[in-house]
């Protein structure tokens, strides 16, 4: 691209820290290392992770001083995350950092979560295992029960699509109080890798560079985490900050993928032209900036609505998963198109993107779900405005 | 991030918000249906009372916040003029076509024309005593704006003006127009355009309304056989109008990306929904959720702008991708609005639902899918502009614009 894209709403100490992070999985991670590790069908490569964790701090970016982490806000992690994402970097970073523990944060209430996050903090691993066979986005629809109570309870049945759980050292579990419904009796239960009774079986994902697993629990041992069976509004509230942050991730990848289809567009020639100087090829470009443009606008208004407790965070965070995912898959497709039969080739990057945008698009509930969730939301909160009650309201609208 | 006032800025909307509450028109808060009204006479009435409007906010020194003092204007900063339209809208008061005019044609006068032009023409243009039009497009000239044919020519101190626009907006009521001409076809076309300001009011125009798409008499056809205008109303001397030209286009185009006067909204619908039940429907809130994640990626994106204006920096968001999205997700609202009336979707007008605002918006596209530039014209100022993607060859720069072939 022959102008940077301008860096949108980043101070210069954040331009930096990006680029720090641009620079480090472009060293670290290279396309070739990434080759590599779908290759190897390992999920990553974890002296790269250690790196990260002890030059960059990574994993405990975003957790509270008070957890044991260095206090910066959604953000730092959405940058890290967007870094990430643009070289498809396989690192646990989105499993541990931007899933597992903000929910644990959201259910103990930051500063008090020490216990649990120090250790995520200095670069041990930990996912969160809440989606079962069937697939369903909704954590009301969990219906893993523990079995007994208090300190000693135990976890039998299966979890599906576990990001990266092979190499966690701790899986964060939703499961259910016995009997219980709906949101009511939720719970997050610790489990260690090494306890007995857990198995972890690799999946194949549709995006090889993202690490999937069915975690199968034969009365695994746990610990709850909180209070068992009142966590209901931190696991939605953790994920509906994941959402936002997932969406960032994507932002990233997205970036990279309208620069890779236009500085190709600029320099592959066919008549004698730059392929770029057809309007067929110039307006899919344009077009993937126009979506370009949504997806970082919206993803980043979702951020930085949780750093500041904005009111409106939770339909900004649907907002964004619902808008970017679309529009990045659209952009990868139309970078493969633009690559002619390049594109088509496993050996080119941009199927990877593709696969990305996909299944990033999915994970944590797709465009439908949130559009879905958005609607009832504002149906809610329009009800409560006629009826004379104060609206849970940003000013953002 | 739309970030909170400043104090100073806090108290200049304090003052904004008093001086409103003092003279906001009796009309203010209840513009909507009157715009579906396209007749005649309300479309005479809409005029009428923007003209007194503006009449009142220049009386307050409101008129134009940012242009310079000794041109009428407040002096003050782009963020003040924002705070002004905020407050506006508030308060019920849609913009205007002088809006419009006054951002595309003021601004150039002030960068472009003679202190003569200013002194004549920007005072009243403030205070919405005289009426402009933009006479650029004509028949084999629109996207290609800079292939105009109508012929200008010097005799005396005179420039005379022979032939045809088209899609002028409100020609039928202005006061003054300014045309794009040619004057020399035998340099290369953007070389002999000459910017000139005409009065309206003379025997050589003829302006014939054209009914629109919606039905309204939005823009006309103008004929000029023999139009005069002094030299002195010549911006930036004979044949060199298209800088000037250039310059009234680029505003045009912040006009359009930052005005957010969005009339309907998907939380509207959402509501309306959930009041008839139709919301029960999955399909329903699938169109719905469409349009309300739209809504708001449209809403975050106008704050961009406007954080950048706030800001004081260079917009890191072009204009195009506003207008682009305003127009194509605008015109998907409606449709799913109309689909969502079911079989009242097949009406219109005072028998469909609300007046058939829906049915209007869906229809409407066209205003801004080819107003203001075509939206492939805008992909392409995409393209080339913003990502740097080469430009088609050309095969017309260069040459005499009298051998050039043009239809028809
Ligand atoms: C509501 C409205 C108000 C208007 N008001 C005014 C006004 O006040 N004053 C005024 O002067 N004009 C006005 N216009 C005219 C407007 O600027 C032109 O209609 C517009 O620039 C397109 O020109 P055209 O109609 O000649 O279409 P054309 O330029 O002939 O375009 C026809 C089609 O060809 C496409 N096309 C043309 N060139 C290219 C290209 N290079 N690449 C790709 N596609 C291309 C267009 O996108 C379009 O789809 C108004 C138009 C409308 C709809």
């Amino acid at each position: 691209m022959p102008r940077e894209l301008a860096d949108f709403n980043l101070d210069e100490e954040r331009v930096a820290f990006r680029d720090t992070l641009r620079r480090f999985v472009e060293e670290a991670l290279p396309m070739t290392a990434v080759r590599g590790v779908i290759d190897s069908g390992v999920a990553f490569e974890r002296d790269v992770w250690t790196r990260a964790c002890d030059e960059l701090g990574l994993a405990g970016i975003a957790i509270d001083e008070a957890d044991g982490g260095q206090g910066f806000g959604a953000k730092e992690l959405a940058i890290a995350l967007g870094e990430l994402g643009r070289g498809l970097a396989p690192l646990p970073l989105l499993a541990s950092a931007g899933l597992a523990a903000r929910v644990v944060a959201a259910v103990l209430g930051r500063g008090k979560a020490g216990e649990w996050l120090g250790p995520v903090a200095a670069g041990e691993i930990a996912t969160l295992a809440w989606l079962e066979a069937g697939g369903d986005w909704d954590p009301a629809a969990t219906a893993l029960e523990v079995e007994g109570q208090g300190a000693g309870v135990r976890l039998r049945g299966e979890k599906h699509f576990v990001l990266d759980a092979p190499q966690a050292e701790r899986i964060f579990v939703v499961a259910r109080a016995p009997g219980s419904h709906c949101d009511e009796g939720l719970g997050l239960f610790a489990v260690e890798r090494e306890a007995a009774g857990l198995s972890i079986h690799a999946q194949e994902g549709l995006d090889p560079t993202r690490s999937l697993a069915r975690v199968v629990f034969d009365g695994a041992p746990a610990r709850p985490v909180g209070e068992a069976g009142a966590a209901g509004p931190g696991i939605r509230r953790g994920l509906e900050e994941a959402s936002a942050l997932l969406a960032a991730e994507m932002v990233g990848g997205f970036q990279q993928v309208l620069e890779t289809a236009v500085a190709y567009a600029a320099e592959r020639h066919q008549f004698s032209r730059p392929i770029g100087s057809f309007q067929a090829i110039k307006h899919k470009c344009a077009d993937m900036l126009i979506g370009f443009e949504g997806a970082r606008t919206a993803s980043d208004a979702a951020i930085v609505a949780i750093d500041e407790d904005d009111p409106d965070r939770a339909e900004l965070a649907m907002v964004a998963k619902a808008h970017v995912g679309p529009a990045y898959v659209r952009a990868a497709i139309e970078n493969m198109q633009i690559h002619g039969g390049v594109g088509y080739t496993w050996e080119y990057d941009a199927h990877l993107y593709y696969r990305r945008a996909v299944s990033s698009g999915a994970l944590l509930g797709d465009a439908t779900f949130h559009q879905d969730a958005l609607v009832r939301r504002i149906a809610a909160r329009r009800a409560s405005t006629t009826t004379g009650a104060t609206p849970a309201q940003g000013g953002r609208r | 991030m739309r970030r909170a006032d400043t104090a100073e800025e806090a108290a200049f909307r304090a003052e904004v918000r008093s001086w409103l509450e003092a003279n906001a028109p009796a009309w203010a808060g209840q513009a909507g249906p009157a715009v579906l009204d396209h007749s005649v006479e309300a479309e005479r009435a809409q005029w009428k009372r923007a003209q007194e409007w503006q009449r009142t906010k220049y009386d307050g020194g409101w008129a134009a916040i940012t242009w310079p003092r000794e041109h009428g204007g407040r002096g003050g900063t782009p963020v003040q003029a924002l705070i002004f339209a905020e407050e506006q809208a508030r308060f019920g008061i849609p913009g205007s076509f002088i809006d419009a005019f006054l951002g595309m044609i003021g601004p150039a006068l002030i960068r472009f024309g003679t202190d003569e032009q200013k002194a004549r023409y920007l005072p009243p243009m403030l205070r919405g005593d005289e009426l402009w039009c933009q006479l650029f497009s004509e028949p084999e000239a629109g996207s290609d704006l800079a292939a105009v044919r109508t012929r200008g020519r010097v005799e005396g101190d005179e420039l005379v003006i022979d032939g045809q626009k088209v899609w002028t907006t409100s020609a039928q009521y202005a006061d003054k127009g300014f045309i794009v001409c040619r004057t020399n076809p035998d340099v290369p076309k953007h070389a002999g355009i000459t910017f000139a300001l005409i009065d309206m009011h003379q025997p050589g125009i003829e302006v014939r309304p054209l009914v629109t798409v919606r039905g309204d008499r939005h823009f006309n056809e103008v004929f000029l056989s023999n139009v005069r205008t002094e030299l002195s109303n010549v911006v930036n001397g004979i044949d060199r109008g298209w800088p000037v030209t250039t310059f009234v286009l680029m505003n045009e185009g912040a006009f359009i990306g930052t005005n957010d006067q969005g009339r309907t909204s998907a939380e509207d619908l959402v509501a309306e929904a959930a009041a008839s039940g139709r919301l029960e429907d999955a399909v329903v809130r699938q169109r719905l959720g469409v349009a309300c994640v739209r809504d708001r990626v449209l809403g975050l994106l106008r704050d961009r702008l406007k954080d950048a204006l706030l800001d004081g920096r260079a917009p890191d968001v072009d204009g195009s991708v506003l207008k682009i999205l305003s127009a194509e997700w605008g015109h998907d609202k409606a449709a799913t609005a109309v689909w969502l009336q079911g079989a009242s979707g097949l009406l219109a007008g005072g028998d469909a639902p609300q007046g058939g605002l829906w049915q209007d918006q869906l229809l409407s596209r066209g205003s801004t899918s080819v107003g203001g530039g075509t939206l492939e014209v805008h992909r392409n100022g995409l393209g080339e502009r913003a990502l740097g993607l080469p430009r088609e060859p050309r095969f017309d720069r260069d040459v005499p614009f009298k051998a050039l072939k043009i239809s028809s």
